[in-house]
């Protein structure tokens, strides 16, 4: 407990800037260094910090009970990614937990008061929170100890009020307090205005012509359609991403769907959920209440992983009931989605494997024939949901070359990619890539053994870091969203040659068509006979 | 390390104690009578106040944590017990856990053995050593009901039967010892390889604290003391049977004869039964009341309701209209009022302008 985390370029994040935190109203706004000595904490700040504590032992059982029962059996000491490929011991899920509990000890309970260390009770001082700030960063709250734990102590949990009681502090990361700014200000995190988000659309619109052959013209804002459909705007703005997105406009022109874009509600994800409840609460309203606005019957939400933590755990709690919406029901082909009864809103995965379940997509899967394919889970949809299955139903259905990674990997053992709740910093590159060293390693395996080249995703954080994580340990491994592969083997009515794929790279799928020259037939038949 | 020693020397001066105590200075009610009551009233009272008191903290948020498929469409398998959607199905997964340590039962390592590539393997010890310890702690404590009550339960006598099986195989020896009960060597056995595993592997070592050594050597100690008592002074069970009466019937007597080894014995365990409530033994009742495995993943299906969510501030949408209208209407988006309209709304308010300022959305829970 003693040795001092000690912040060194690779293994820390920006601190928040003064700006972002005036925007939404965050204490202690200032522009301060993590590497400085004195981080300007405010007079009263041991006050706040145990007034902080006391109200969250009060509001969450969770908190309560995690901070009494760990057995410190060790169970879930080597499960977590951070502590795999930093080696610190502090990364240790149950360290993680003894960061604060000891000061729980120490402050809050007879024992540890009186005898302290014996007690393992600890004293509050300025560099507890510097700690507190280094290690609770380096947590992405993936939930993965929590699966090992006789009790289910979840650590994600504790460093989610962490996280919560050192922003009191206005000790936030930069990546995070800009996004939840721009979030609140321009309705995703981004900060794309409405017309740039619209601009955004239409060139990869302009691409769907180019690549596939088909003009698209979808609604924003549009008033009386049916549904609304949301996702992170990461998948609007930067490869391989974008792919994704051009994935979603070609499904939902394929089936006919009457829906409509937000540039209100224009971010699935929710930066918020890093910071605090509170904040989680702030920038989620915007999707039932743009959903109430445009008067849509239920809404449709797009691969991402925090942002299915929130919609799927906590979205109804905290800004619902959403008694103006009605239950979903998919109007091509009539499945009404009990599961989503309540909260009334539905991932695109089990949207679409609901379609192909019911034969209404137009499947080619040999469009992805240059591709051997491999899953990851996200840990928020694996172990904060349970979407397993219906990507895996997805992918079997649009590729014809699909492998699992080992299971340890998988499902609910899956590794995060050492990138998520808000850590997706290019400052902390050193350290997200030890953290994703174990995600990595398992691709690896599938890669060298069954020859995998495609990892794909149901997470737009995966998509934005996945390429940098397998190009440092990995080369030579792309990573796509399901929902490209999808749009990959959709027929589209009227489409071109598709001579090209969405990537604008040339299909090596595409076979020209007979009665194209001579010349090129026979060599389309030679390589298929090789 | 220091807990380390804490620790044994806590527990030998325990020991010492009641040595002292009954040997040296012959408090037998001490130790008989007022001690047990006290540790007893501590242990219920203690065990209840915890109890309470975490269930005073609300759940504000359902959030299990699914170990499996959830149920969505009606075709995908639903994996029930690791990821509920019904209370029957967390009943299930809490008995699995309770009954099982289904989660241990999940433990792999991983080691870098091989060169670069992490392998994980299966790593049951913990588990096994666990289940060995809770079910045989458990079986100890129903046997230990013989002395308390009178006549002795028909399946008290079963598991004792059950438990005490080797002793067919000792008699054909003709080692003339009590009945060799499985249960109390298992429980040292048990409580012995946890202690071990939690000296020898390192990461275990490093995370522990005074309080995590004191219950293990204290619970080695009982086992120890109990053993000591049964087999090799055979202290007189049927005067410890009176005290034990005495006790459960509320007219305590304090037979003479009784070895101070059996104090001793006595001793520990209501230390540890004082001690409970305060510990983390609690744990016993905190795995019933965890959120993360006592909550059905309904989520989206159920509303669930946060006792204490309040208001909070938003950018409402017409904010965000007055901030890019213009640029919208450019761009052909839809707006809900035209830039004449919102300038005509605002001509009038201007000598008020503190209005829109603060936009708290209304609350649909009271
Ligand atoms: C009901 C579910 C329970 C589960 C899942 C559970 C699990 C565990 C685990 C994993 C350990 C850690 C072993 C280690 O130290 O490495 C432990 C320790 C212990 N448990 Fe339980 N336990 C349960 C109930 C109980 C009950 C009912 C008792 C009642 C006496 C109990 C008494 C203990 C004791 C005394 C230890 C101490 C050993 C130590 O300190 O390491 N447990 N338990
Ligand atoms: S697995 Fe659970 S009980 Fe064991 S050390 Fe980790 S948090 Fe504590
Ligand atoms: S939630 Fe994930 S990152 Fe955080 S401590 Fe647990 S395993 Fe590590």
């Amino acid at each position: 407990m003693d040795t001092k985390p000690e912040f060194k370029p690779g293994n820390y994040l920006y601190a928040a800037k003064a700006s972002a935190l005036e925007t939404v109203g965050l204490p202690n706004p200032r522009d301060w260094n993590p590497t400085d000595d004195d981080w300007k904490l405010p007079a009263d700040w041991k006050g706040v910090v145990r007034e902080g504590i006391a109200q969250r032992l009060e509001r969450f059982r969770t908190f309560k009970l995690f901070m009494d029962i760990c057995v410190r059996c060790g169970a879930c000491a080597d499960k977590c990614h951070f502590f795999i490929g930093s080696g610190d011991p502090k990364n240790m899920p149950v360290l993680r937990a003894e960061l604060i509990r000891s000061i729980y000890r120490g402050e809050f309970k007879t024992a540890g008061k009186i005898l302290g260390r014996l007690a393992g009770g600890r004293k509050l001082t300025e560099e507890v929170i510097k700690e507190w700030f280094y290690y609770f960063f380096q947590c992405t709250e993936c939930r993965r100890c929590s699966v090992f734990c006789p009790y289910g102590i979840d650590t994600a949990e504790i460093t989610i009020i962490a996280r919560e009681i050192i922003n009191l502090l206005g000790c936030n990361i930069d990546w995070i307090a800009s996004p939840v700014a721009n979030c609140f200000m321009t309705g995703n995190h981004l900060g794309l205005k409405p017309h740039t988000f619209k601009e955004n659309a239409e060139y990869l619109l302009d691409d769907i012509e180019e690549y596939v052959g088909v003009k698209i013209e979808p609604s924003f804002n549009r008033k009386g359609a049916e549904i609304l459909f949301v996702t992170p705007s990461g998948d609007i703005f930067a490869e391989p991403g974008i792919f994704t997105f051009m994935g979603y406009l070609m499904l939902f022109e394929h089936i006919g769907l009457d829906y409509t874009w937000s540039t209100y509600a224009s971010e699935g994800g929710n930066f918020g959920f890093f910071t605090s409840h509170e904040m989680m609460k702030r920038l989620n309203a915007k999707m039932y209440a743009e959903a109430e606005r445009l008067g849509v019957k239920w809404i449709l939400g797009g691969e991402c992983g925090h942002m299915w933590r929130v919609v799927h755990q906590y979205m109804n709690t905290l800004n619902g009931p959403p008694d103006f919406l009605d239950q979903p029901v998919n109007p091509i082909t009539g499945t009404r989605f009990d599961n989503a009864a309540s909260t009334k809103m539905v991932h695109i995965s089990e949207f679409t494997a609901d379609l192909i379940k019911n034969n209404k997509l137009k499947l080619d899967p040999s469009q992805n024939d240059h591709y051997t394919v491999t899953f990851h889970d996200s840990c928020n949809t694996s172990r904060g949901m349970g979407l397993l299955e219906e990507p895996r139903y997805i992918i079997n259905n649009v590729c014809n070359n699909f492998v699992d990674m080992a299971p340890q990997t998988i499902r609910e053992n899956t590794f995060c990619c050492g990138s998520g709740s808000g850590l997706n910093a290019g400052e902390y590159l050193e350290m997200r890539l030890r953290g994703g060293l174990p995600r990595a390693n398992a691709v690896k395996r599938v890669a060298e053994d069954k020859g995998v080249n495609m990892l794909s995703c149901v997470c737009a954080i995966d998509r934005a870091v996945f390429p940098a994580l397998m190009d440092y340990w990995v080369p030579g491994t792309d990573v796509c969203g399901v929902t490209e592969l999808v749009a990959n083997a959709l027929v589209m009515e009227g489409q071109g040659e598709r001579e090209y794929n969405l990537r604008g790279e040339e299909n090596p799928s595409y076979v020209p068509p007979p009665e194209s020259e001579g010349e090129a037939e026979g060599e389309a038949g030679e390589e298929g006979e090789e | 390390m220091i807990g380390f020693l804490f620790s044994v020397v806590a527990v030998l001066v325990l020991v010492g104690i009641a040595l002292v105590g009954v040997g040296g200075l012959g408090l037998k009610v001490l130790f008989g009578v007022i001690i047990p009551y006290a540790a007893v009233l501590t242990f219920f009272a203690g065990l209840v106040y915890r109890v309470v008191d975490w269930g005073r903290s609300p759940v504000p948020f359902r959030i299990p944590t699914t170990c499996g498929q959830e149920k969505s469409l009606p075709w995908i398998k639903t994996n029930k017990v690791d990821n509920p959607c019904s209370g029957g199905m967390v009943l299930l997964r809490m008995a699995f856990e309770v009954l099982t340590f289904r989660s241990l039962f999940r433990n792999m390592k991983l080691d870098y053995r091989q060169g670069p590539t992490i392998r994980y393997s299966s790593e049951k010890f913990l588990w096994l050593f666990a289940m060995m310890f809770h079910w045989a702690f458990l079986v100890v404590i129903i046997r230990h009901a013989r002395f308390f009550t009178e006549p002795i339960a028909q399946w008290l006598q079963g598991i004792e039967h059950l438990d005490g099986f080797l002793e067919f195989n000792l008699a054909t020896f003709g080692i003339g010892l009590p009945t060799i009960q499985m249960s109390g060597l298992i429980l040292l056995g048990g409580v012995t390889l946890l202690l071990v595993r939690r000296i020898v592997v390192p990461s275990v070592r490093y995370i522990s604290l005074a309080s995590d050594w004191f219950p293990l050597f204290l619970i080695t100690f009982i086992a120890l003391t109990g053993i000591l008592a049964r087999y090799v002074i055979r202290v007189d069970v049927v005067k410890i049977k009176e005290l034990a009466m005495g006790l459960a019937t509320f007219h305590p007597v304090v037979p003479d004869g009784i070895s101070v080894w059996f104090y001793v014995h006595f001793f520990l365990v209501c230390v540890l039964f004082a001690y409970f409530p305060f510990s983390k033994l609690m744990h016993l009742g905190g795995v019933f009341l965890s959120p993360t495995r006592n909550l059905v993943n309904n989520s989206r299906a159920v509303l669930h309701v946060n006792p204490w969510s309040y208001p909070v501030k938003t950018h409402a949408y017409h904010e965000y209209e007055d901030d890019f209208r213009e640029q919208m209407i450019e761009a052909g988006l839809p707006v809900e009022k035209t830039l004449e309209e919102a300038a005509a709304e605002k001509a009038p308010a201007a000598p008020a302008p503190a209005e829109a300022d603060t936009e708290v959305t209304e609350e649909k829970e009271d």
